[in-house]
């Protein structure tokens, strides 16, 4: 059994590294783009994994969800919620853009 | 037994109050349900932003329009909003002294304001020339989208200013805590949207 000191260092340390990603993984895309560096598409995709990564890490050092078990299927929501937006968001990118393109 | 014992997202209280933890399990399941349909909201909200991108009906677009400096110092505040906030949580599970609950809170309480600050004169800056929400397909999709987040934030606020006063008024009573806790999970999954809204619609746009 961890003691409440051993338990609460650890937590600290989860939200510490949790701004740190988060402080990072915010300043490479916009420095990226201040600064334009790159070529767009490169620009694209240092947004598109930036943005990934650290909605992970927000999940993962704020927001405490992780692979371990939870008794409330509590990821099992997230990744359910996760495919209903992707359906709806993908669907409607997909039947609009086709509409679009048909006009 | 090495790992904590843990019932639901976010900060758990574990046997830093055993009580409260037991009665956390249920209530803040029934709050991150509420999150995850307001998710979807956010997720419509930004397809419908994305079948709209381009769509200026020949007036002013995003070049015109977003500041890229504001922005950061938006992020900027409200990331380490979400950082205080998790101190406010962790002073809480570990600490009897309201007051040091009450300081942190406070602290993410004027950061939030600060992200409000900035994102009402960016609209207001943008309105000045002349980006409403009727000018264009765009601009209506760019206004259903984020000034939504900039509500939600609103609301977090007050929520915020509720949970100092109930803090100094009761102390860390169970039902604090349990506020508290679901409070925090508000304010961290606000923190996520802003992440998609800064890559999707404030980035891309600038790249």
């Amino acid at each position: 059994m961890k003691s409440m000191m051993e338990e609460e260092r650890e937590e600290r340390r989860d939200y510490l590294i949790g701004l740190a990603a988060a402080i990072l993984l915010t300043a490479v895309p916009f420095a990226a783009v201040a600064f334009g560096w790159f070529p767009r598409g490169v620009d694209y995709a240092i947004i598109a994994v930036a943005g990934v990564l650290q909605i992970v890490c927000q999940f993962r050092y704020f927001l405490h969800i992780d692979l371990s078990r939870s008794k409330r299927d509590d990821l099992q929501l997230i990744l359910f919620s996760g495919l209903i937006c992707l359906l709806m968001v993908g669907g409607t990118i997909w039947i609009i853009f086709n509409q679009y393109a048909q006009m | 037994m090495s790992s904590i014992d843990k019932k639901h997202p976010g900060l758990n209280l574990g046997r830093s109050d055993p009580g409260a933890h037991q009665d956390a399990e249920e209530i803040v399941f029934g709050f991150w349900v509420f999150l995850m349909s307001d998710l979807v909201l956010f997720a419509l909200l930004f397809a419908t932003f994305a079948t709209m991108i381009g769509r200026t009906a020949d007036g002013p677009g995003p070049q015109e329009f977003f500041d890229l400096k504001s922005v950061a110092i938006e992020s900027a505040l409200l990331l380490i909003s979400s950082f205080t906030f998790g101190y406010a949580s962790l002073a809480m599970k570990y600490r009897p002294e309201p007051m040091k609950v009450v300081r942190w809170l406070g602290v993410t309480l004027l950061l939030g304001i600060g992200f409000l600050g900035f994102e009402v004169h960016d609209f207001v800056t943008m309105a000045g020339k002349g980006g409403t929400p009727q000018t264009s397909g765009f601009l209506s999709a760019f206004f259903a989208l984020v000034p939504t987040h900039g509500l939600h934030v609103f609301a977090g606020c007050i929520w915020i200013v509720v949970m100092i006063v109930q803090t100094l008024a009761y102390g860390l009573a169970r039902d604090v805590k349990l506020r508290i806790l679901r409070l925090g999970l508000f304010w961290h999954f606000l923190d996520i949207v802003w992440i998609a809204i800064i890559s999707v619609v404030y980035l891309r746009a600038l790249a």
